[in-house]
């Protein structure tokens, strides 16, 4: 049943599969219904499973996220759609002070497996507050977990194992990559499938480990291609988990590089890149040939489109740090 | 008869009216029917009325003690209900038991109504824990402390019963949620309404209005009267005397039962006063005059049911103290396990993070207790 799909009908299959599997799964957001969300990514699944399971909401992100919680509670697996990155924040304290508390605070009685999907990330000339990468504000959360996919197959795994998952999820979408194909078995079995909250080196590698998750893997795997021209081998590392971290994936491979770059969108200050570096240099320090090196968007906010390649880090700027690394 | 919009009152209805079914001097008044043609009554027997009053005078001394505790340095703050017992406690008999309460951090009375062992919610004011009861247990669910919050998830759960098949009938569930009148000027409750509009959920908006917020007025949080409100949102606003129990009982009834047989939410504003302060970390003498406690004291919810039981000789002295000495000895073995509530583990500060856990916590919590374990066997 292997099929060659897009990164949004593999979101697409994603969630069909598991309102089928699970009656207690539905969908909610805005314009998620007939018009099968701005993205397409719940195309025909209101036709299908109806308006009941796929539910178009009034217009308020607090209130799609809060109504979830109650939701959960009464024993349904909501999956909410957030339309854009940028448009999170109204939800944001629904999220922060009730999704993210609520088991801690119940002593563990009340679960809420909530999955609030995020497309996110820029690169596609859009307008103020639909390309922010907002996702170091929902990791530094403890109670959410959060993960991004990067490619097909995994978007149609990680959607559903997020799904299936008694955790709330924030599962952030690379929005620029929903039209970019691969290879994805629709008939994978989720018993076998690669752990949701686990790193996978997506190309090895000895000479330097290039650190993305998201939107990032692609530009990443493109610069260890370049790279290999000079004769330097990138092992580049999609980390799929924002929180939990894998940490053992990426000191296994430090250890062995010696070198480390972390490339983000989002703005280095406080940032994932931030995070891994302190890690990495206390687990790996003695491992270490250079600093861990960051390349991110700049701490300013996100630009208008015709500015924002020059903002976005790209194949250039990751072999710039990698050249800095090596020249340490 | 009808006065104004809302209902007929007693010469002390704000403008626009409520309904008032016990004035505060003790007099029953029949039946209100208010302006939509809604007649609001009750039936109970002299049993009923009587264990009505036992649970106002139960609630308000179990409040009392909890003031105390607090007072003493046994619990780290107390949001006390004093002066809302009749608007909780109505509201809280009128639910059946399959319905679902979603409170803030001040139902105490509610909680009580409910059977749930009043002792509950005093981890969360001891300190021990935030809370820690599962909400579909006791249909009951954990106080919310985020102002509004709540009204959203009593919204979903609500939207849930609808999917559930769970309306339509006398046997059907509906949602309660309690929020105050600062709450109303919250985006969250605000689209609580417009989704409870939308979805027809079967929910009823409990607003006790108890006219500050902290220590600002009704005035700074609205133009018009509250109830008013639900209009714009397509669906019945009621005000009551919030300090009547048994018309807080009589509308939360049928606006209950009217949620269950699938009839949409109602808004609910219960017009009482907070007599305490906020909470115990808060001065009301710095921004109320003492005139105007004094002009709710005479409007008392336990005052009017004991003159009314009086009057009507459905209970005599004796009864009364009872009631008062029973209350007592609730409050004394309140407080007697209050003082014995274990504190938690130090590291159980690392429970109940994650359903499925973390590897990130459990490094945490393993270098706590190595650091923790490096301390043993040292002189303190």
């Amino acid at each position: 049943m292997s099929e060659t799909i897009t990164l949004g009908k593999a979101l697409n299959h994603g969630l069909r599969k598991a309102l089928e599997d699970d009656p207690k799964v539905i969908i909610m957001g805005e314009d998620v219904g007939k018009l099968g969300g701005v993205f397409r990514i719940t195309d025909g699944l209101q036709k299908d499973f109806g308006d009941d399971r796929v539910i178009d909401t009034p217009l308020a992100e607090s209130g799609i996220v809060g109504t979830a919680v109650g939701l959960a509670i009464r024993g349904y697996r909501p999956v909410c759609e957030i339309q854009f990155d940028g448009f999170v924040f109204p939800a944001y304290n629904q999220i922060v002070a009730q999704v993210a508390k609520m088991f801690y605070r119940s002593l563990g009685n009340v679960r809420l497996p909530i999955v609030i999907r995020i497309p996110f990330g820029g690169g596609i000339g859009a307008v103020e507050h639909h390309s922010e990468s907002p996702e170091a504000l929902f990791a530094h959360v403890p109670g959410l977990k959060v993960v991004s996919c990067s490619n097909p197959a995994d978007a149609y795994t990680m959607i559903r194992q997020a799904i299936a998952s008694d955790d709330p999820i924030v599962f952030f979408e690379p929005k620029r990559r929903y039209w970019e194909k691969g290879e994805v078995d629709l008939g994978a079995d989720l018993a076998n499938a690669f752990p949701l909250h686990q790193a996978r080196v997506a190309k090895p590698g000895s000479d330097a480990t290039v650190l993305a998750y998201g939107p990032m893997v692609r530009t990443c795997l493109d610069a260890a291609i370049a790279a290999a021209e000079d004769g330097r081998n990138l092992e580049v590392i999609d980390l799929r988990s924002l929180s939990p971290l894998d940490m053992g994936t990426v000191y296994e491979s430090v250890r062995r590089t010696g070198r480390a770059v972390v490339v983000h969108e989002a703005p280095g200050n406080l940032g994932l890149g931030a995070e891994l570096a302190a890690r990495i240099t206390e687990e790996c320090f003695y491992s270490l040939e250079a600093p861990v090196l960051r390349v991110t968007g700049y701490d300013v906010p996100y630009p208008a489109a015709r500015v924002e390649e020059e903002y976005l880090p790209d194949l250039d700027r990751v072999l710039d740090a990698v050249d800095r690394s090596f020249g340490w | 008869m009808a006065n104004g919009d809302s209902g007929a009152g007693g010469a002390d209805a704000p403008a626009g009216g409520f309904v008032q079914l016990l004035t505060p001097e003790g007099e029953r008044v029949d039946s209100v029917t208010t302006a939509d043609g809604t007649t609001y009554t009750v039936d109970f027997t002299d049993d009923e009325y009587r264990e009505l009053y036992r649970d106002l005078v139960t609630v308000r001394r179990l409040d009392a003690e909890a003031t105390a505790l607090q007072r003493q340095g046994e619990l780290g703050i107390w949001a006390s209900l004093l002066g809302q017992e009749a608007a909780q406690v109505g509201s809280g008999r009128a639910m059946r038991p399959q319905d679902m309460a979603f409170p803030t951090y001040r139902e105490h009375g509610v909680l009580y109504t409910r059977g749930i062992d009043p002792i509950m919610p005093f981890g969360l004011f001891r300190g021990v824990d935030q809370g820690g009861w599962d909400p579909n247990e006791f249909k009951f669910n954990t106080y919310t402390i985020v102002i509004g919050s709540q009204t959203l998830h009593a919204t979903g759960y609500a939207m849930g019963i609808t999917m559930d098949g769970k309306t339509g009938n006398a046997d059907g569930e509906a949602v309660i949620a309690y929020f105050g009148d600062g709450a109303t000027s919250q985006g969250d409750v605000n689209e609580a309404f417009v989704w409870s509009g939308v979805f027809h959920a079967p929910i009823v908006f409990f607003c006790q209005n108890n006219q500050y917020a902290i220590s600002e007025p009704l005035e700074r949080q609205t133009r018009i009267p509250l109830y008013r409100r639900a209009l714009g949102y397509g669906f019945p606003g009621v005000r009551i005397d919030g300090n009547d129990v048994l018309a807080s009982f009589a509308v939360t009834r049928a606006a209950l039962d009217q949620a269950r047989n699938g009839q949409g939410p109602t808004l609910i504003e219960a017009y009482t006063y907070r007599m305490g302060a906020h909470t115990s970390s808060d001065d009301p003498t710095r921004y109320r005059i003492a005139s105007e406690v004094e002009s709710w004291k005479a409007k008392d919810p336990i005052a009017r049911v004991k003159a009314f039981l009086t009057k009507q000789r459905i209970a005599d002295d004796d009864f009364f103290g009872d009631v008062d000495e029973a209350a007592k000895k609730l409050a004394l073995d309140l407080r007697e396990r209050v003082l014995a509530m274990p504190y938690p583990q130090p590291v159980s500060l690392f429970d109940n993070v994650y359903p499925h856990g973390s590897p990130e916590v459990d490094a945490q919590r393993a270098e706590f207790e190595r650091y923790h374990a490096s301390f043993e066997g040292s002189a303190n």
